[in-house]
């Protein structure tokens, strides 16, 4: 389990430093979906770069199975928006990448990869340069290779945000799938409500100025697309469309406060 | 309520045919097509436009030749030098063959190109890492890069005599800079979420820099080694102003010297087609090393 309490972080600034996190308690549990959502500013990609050791909180601690955290590590995962892979490997190799790190030999690399490969879809275009295939496909090669190190969590930065509609739809689908098999803890940030109701079964709103935890909503929807449900009946369901207009009212209300 | 839903579904189902459509659109196979045509047909115009300026150069250059303007001494006809190029290739001009003067100075460019590239990308990297050795270093390229080699050179004669060091340093230190600032705009250029991506994968400070850094400094790097040998070249001439009894540029100073015109214009255009070569080689390398970079 991951473990935040009362983190807060503090950037320098010209007059005054400007206060971007503050008193953030929250538990990412082993299995769980934790999906943070809020008004653009409100700190969240800074709270997945605490979690991932990228930035120091200025107060509070990060604990992840009681250590503390002090830089990014093995044991968290991480998937950019940007696919960051490196073009000059193989889809392959972006894949083995974290193992060839680790110094495993070219058998167990392949082995490996080839297997996350599978989990991902990806098995046809292994030997692909990375710069000719599609931005969906680049976001699942990203996400095996953070899988293929074997992570306890997996952090994830808007992952889904630069791609088309139709190929964002798939790839929360894909998103589930992959949850339920591998069984890590997940933590993703996303400006998308829908998207947020869908895949957590944690749902974490964020205020902003200075970013601080507004509510945590126990949620369902992504066991029932688990369980077997269509998306689509999920997503015209009363219950979640509900729930996405009251979300969507309360980040709305934020922002006329704001103005 | 029910009526929401549908009207829900319907733009969603109209955002996915944009979708579909855009999809569609940007990889019609007819798009491309018509892309490769476009770029065939510029890059066949520009090859004709190159050729058209050389012809042309050359006509005006042999119509100053047979019409007798300029005498023979100043400007020697197109087909002289050519003579010369084929009289020197065998018998040689200096006691040497043109060969033999083509390879020593090939030789001292690539020496120097090699000790420039294996110390210049290891303190680039180092600048472009560490702010105490950028905030050390810096200063020094900065200030030295500007002189003219010609200006430095009596001193590295006082200081390493007339040998083949003297002449290599002086390719050395021109090549040295481009390479150099080059290598620190790469590693600076390095995108932030792949070094982030690399270190949550468990890469240690080395390897940080083995696998990620260097290879995406890669291109910049190249294009600090072209523009390194473009001033190794044009160093080259004035490195071989010092005692030497071989090379190109020695063989164009010591004709300049008997009024030899022709193997001066010869020597000119050997050193332009050699250093062509080698740049054209250089991109053919980055072609082939970086197809990811676009530029």
């Amino acid at each position: 389990m991951i473990r935040l309490e009362s983190v807060g972080i503090r950037f320098p600034a010209k007059n005054q430093d400007i206060e971007v996190l503050s008193g953030i308690s929250l538990d990412l549990k082993d299995a769980s979906f934790t999906v943070v959502i809020g008004e653009s500013g409100c700190g969240k990609t800074t709270l997945l770069n605490l979690i991932a050791g990228f930035e120091k909180p200025t107060s509070g601690r990060l604990t992840i199975d009681g250590k503390p955290i002090l830089g990014p590590g093995v044991d968290r995962g991480v998937v950019f928006q940007d696919d960051a892979l490196l073009p000059w490997q193989t889809v392959k190799e972006n894949v083995a990448f974290g193992l060839q790190l680790a110094g495993k030999n070219n058998a167990e690399r392949d082995v490996i990869a080839t297997q996350y490969l599978k989990l991902t879809g990806l098995e046809a275009h292994a030997d692909y340069p990375i710069w000719k295939i599609s931005g969906g496909m680049r976001q699942r090669v990203g996400l095996a290779r953070a899988l293929a190190v074997d992570p306890r969590f997996l952090l994830l930065d808007e992952p889904l945000g630069a791609l088309d509609a139709l190929t964002r739809a798939r790839m929360q689908e894909h998103l589930l799938n992959v949850w339920q098999l591998s069984g890590k803890g997940m933590l993703m940030i996303t400006h998308s409500v829908e998207e947020a109701l869908f895949l957590a079964t944690d749902l974490v709103l964020l205020r902003a100025r200075p970013g601080r935890i507004e509510s945590i909503r126990q949620l369902e929807f992504g066991r029932r697309f688990t369980d077997g449900e269509s998306p689509r009946s999920i997503k015209s369901s009363r219950e979640f469309v509900e729930l996405r207009e009251q979300i969507l009212q309360e980040l709305l209300t934020q922002e006329v406060e704001l103005v | 309520m029910s009526k929401q839903i549908t009207e829900l579904s319907m733009t969603e189902l109209l955002n996915t045919h944009t979708a579909t459509e855009s999809i569609t659109q940007t990889s019609a196979p007819a798009h491309n097509q018509l892309r490769r045509l476009q770029h065939w047909s510029s890059l066949l115009s520009d090859r004709v436009y190159s050729v058209i300026t050389f012809a042309l150069l050359l006509l005006i250059w042999s119509g100053i030749s047979v019409l007798k303007l300029v005498p023979e001494l100043f400007l020697p006809s197109p087909l002289s030098v050519l003579r010369k190029l084929i009289s020197v290739a065998d018998e040689g001009f200096v006691d040497a063959t043109l060969l033999a003067h083509a390879a020593t100075s090939v030789a001292r460019v690539l020496v120097a190109l090699i000790i420039a590239i294996s110390t210049a990308v290891p303190i680039g990297i180092s600048i472009g890492l560490n702010r105490y050795a950028r905030a050390m270093i810096d200063p020094l390229i900065d200030f030295y890069r500007p002189i003219p080699p010609l200006a430095y050179l009596p001193l590295i004669v006082i200081w390493f005599g007339i040998g083949e060091a003297s002449k290599i340093i002086l390719i050395f230190l021109a090549v040295f800079a481009p390479i150099a600032i080059a290598t620190v705009q790469g590693v600076r250029r390095v995108d932030q979420s792949r070094i982030r991506a690399s270190l949550s994968l468990g890469a240690s400070r080395w390897q940080l820099i083995r696998y990620v850094i260097l290879p995406s400094a890669a291109p910049d790097i190249l294009t600090g080694v072209r523009i390194g040998l473009g001033v190794g070249w044009s160093t080259l001439v004035a490195a071989e102003l010092i005692a030497a009894t071989r090379g190109l540029g020695f063989m164009i100073q010591s004709a300049a010297q008997f009024l030899v015109t022709d193997v001066v214009v010869m020597g000119i255009i050997v050193i332009a087609v050699i250093a062509f070569v080698f740049e054209w080689g250089l991109r053919q390398l980055q072609k082939k090393l970086v197809p990811w970079d676009e530029t």
